[in-house]
């Protein structure tokens, strides 16, 4: 058996068919993957991302250390406490060790990293700390549940009272409010409004509970997954890794590359990419014969004789058909064929994001 | 646990078979082959007319985490199949041994039956997984 959260038997007390993901026991879905996506895009359903790894960065040199490791800059978060940050961290190569958010807190900041690259994402951060006087502390002990959908909001005020509303109530996209064990960010990975609240393992089931008596629909790493690629958001080890730049990923927006003077891992090796031209990019593939593409396909574009291949593929529930997310060779235009199970099949080329807010953006 | 029909023939590769009072032989897949799928979302099936030997591919069925091969487990031409299931595919995850049923068969051997795994035969390849 895996790792358990503790919100394990909360799951398969709720129906939940467990599966193993990068070594913790999660539910891929408590009954339909189907509904429960249609629940996040027109109402409100509930994610256990407690399998992720959360970090506080304290100290004097925290600030200057995340300048050096992140990709993008902290000092965007200056003087905004509670604001977010989505980010690579990258090796020397340019390449992407993983993609985290960054928060801003009343003290120090705190980083959510992937539960797949946890040790070595722990193992690198260690290291170039060492430069800096900062600490790192893991908090194991907090569970992490993401209520998204177009209420999610209101019932998440339902449950956790008057204290919380206004404070809720405040918060822009991207930011987050902490008040002892819980920490509260208008963050997501589903393209829809809603939050993500880390609190102590303790008061997660109790927690899970009162979402679940206020409407609030359970819902397993299987709809995450295809809400996720909907909104056209990256997973790490599919869009991305440690041998793909961010500007072949659709992560150049996560780059920061002003100030000049400012020296972060992997920035050489990308300024190098960039001077040569880069000569991949991630694209939104849709097709809308029957058939779904999948992972691993090989992409024929025009104007290459290099192939692309689909990083992730699913049926889309919001929009009917297949979508796929495609590293490319830039040549590519408004169309190209997928190799798929024994036939070649034709796919229009879309910018990657395809369903925004329960709509269809392409 | 998934359901385990003991009137059945079963493949190792979860495609059950139910010889009919006529002579014809349905196919579909198993309750632990679609839950094992996840939600359906396009069933191809076999045009009628064709003629199949035991085992050869005879559709797809593409569930929202993966593709899988439909095999027939006798030979015969294909004299029917499940229309209803172009426009509810999701049939074949609430009802798999009824509705849910993909193509009906001539058998032109019906003693290939005997060939296929029966009820508690099957049940052990599951448990092995």
């Amino acid at each position: 058996m895996g790792n358990k959260t503790p919100l394990y038997d909360t799951h398969v007390a709720m129906g939940g068919k467990m599966v193993d993901f990068g070594g913790w026991d999660m539910p891929l879905h408590y009954g339909s993957q189907l509904e429960e996506h249609e629940k996040v895009r027109t109402d409100a359903g509930m994610f256990d991302v407690s399998h992720m790894t959360v970090v506080d960065i304290d100290g004097d040199g925290a600030r200057d250390y995340l300048r050096y490791l992140l990709a993008n800059d902290v000092a965007k978060l200056d003087g905004v406490t509670g604001k977010a940050l989505y980010t690579g961290m990258l090796n020397e190569k340019g390449g992407v060790i993983d993609d985290l958010i960054v928060y801003l807190k009343e003290s120090g900041y705190r980083v959510v990293v992937n539960c797949a690259t946890r040790e070595k994402d722990l193992e690198w951060m260690s290291r170039q700390a060492e430069a800096f006087d900062v600490s790192l502390s893991e908090r194991p002990e907090l569970a992490m549940v993401a209520i998204q959908g177009p209420n999610a909001i209101d019932k998440v005020k339902q449950v956790m009272g008057i204290e919380w509303v206004s404070a809720i109530d405040n918060l822009k996209v991207f930011q987050s409010v902490a008040r002892g064990d819980w920490f509260v960010a208008r963050t997501g990975y589903t393209g829809e409004d809603g939050l993500e609240i880390m609190l102590s393992g303790e008061d997660a089931p109790g927690f899970w509970r009162a979402l679940a008596d206020a409407g609030v629909a359970p819902c397993g790493l299987g709809a995450r997954d295809t809400l996720r690629l909907e909104a056209g958001m990256n997973l790490y080890g599919h869009e991305m890794d440690e041998d793909t730049s961010p500007l072949v990923a659709n992560m150049g927006w996560t780059i920061a590359w002003q100030p000049e003077d400012r020296d972060f891992i992997g920035r050489t090796a990308l300024e190098e990419e960039k001077a040569q031209g880069v000569k991949e990019k991630l694209v939104g593939l849709v097709l809308k014969e029957r058939g779904v593409l999948r992972a691993g396909q090989p992409v024929v574009v025009d104007g290459s004789e290099e192939r692309g291949i689909i990083t992730s593929g699913t049926f889309s529930p919001t929009l009917g058909y297949s979508i796929a997310l495609a590293r490319v060779p830039v040549s590519v235009g408004d169309t190209a064929q997928v190799e798929m199970r024994k036939k070649l099949v034709s796919v229009k080329v879309v910018k990657p994001c395809f369903v925004r807010n329960g709509k269809s953006v392409i | 646990m998934s359901e385990i029909r003991s009137e059945l023939k079963y493949l190792s590769s979860h495609e059950w078979a139910r010889l009919e009072e006529d002579g014809t032989v349905t196919v579909g897949i198993s309750d632990h082959a679609q839950d094992a799928l996840g939600d359906v979302v396009y069933v191809e099936t076999p045009e009628v007319g064709t003629t199949l030997a035991a085992g050869d591919e005879a559709g797809v069925v593409e569930s929202v985490k993966a593709a899988s091969d439909i095999y027939s487990p006798v030979s015969g031409e294909v004299i029917e199949v499940n229309e209803a299931l172009e426009d509810a595919p999701e049939t074949v995850n609430s009802s798999p041994y009824d509705d849910g049923w993909f193509f009906r068969v001539k058998p032109s051997d019906p003693s290939e039956l005997d060939n296929l795994l029966d009820a508690d035969a099957y049940q052990s390849e599951c448990e092995e997984g």
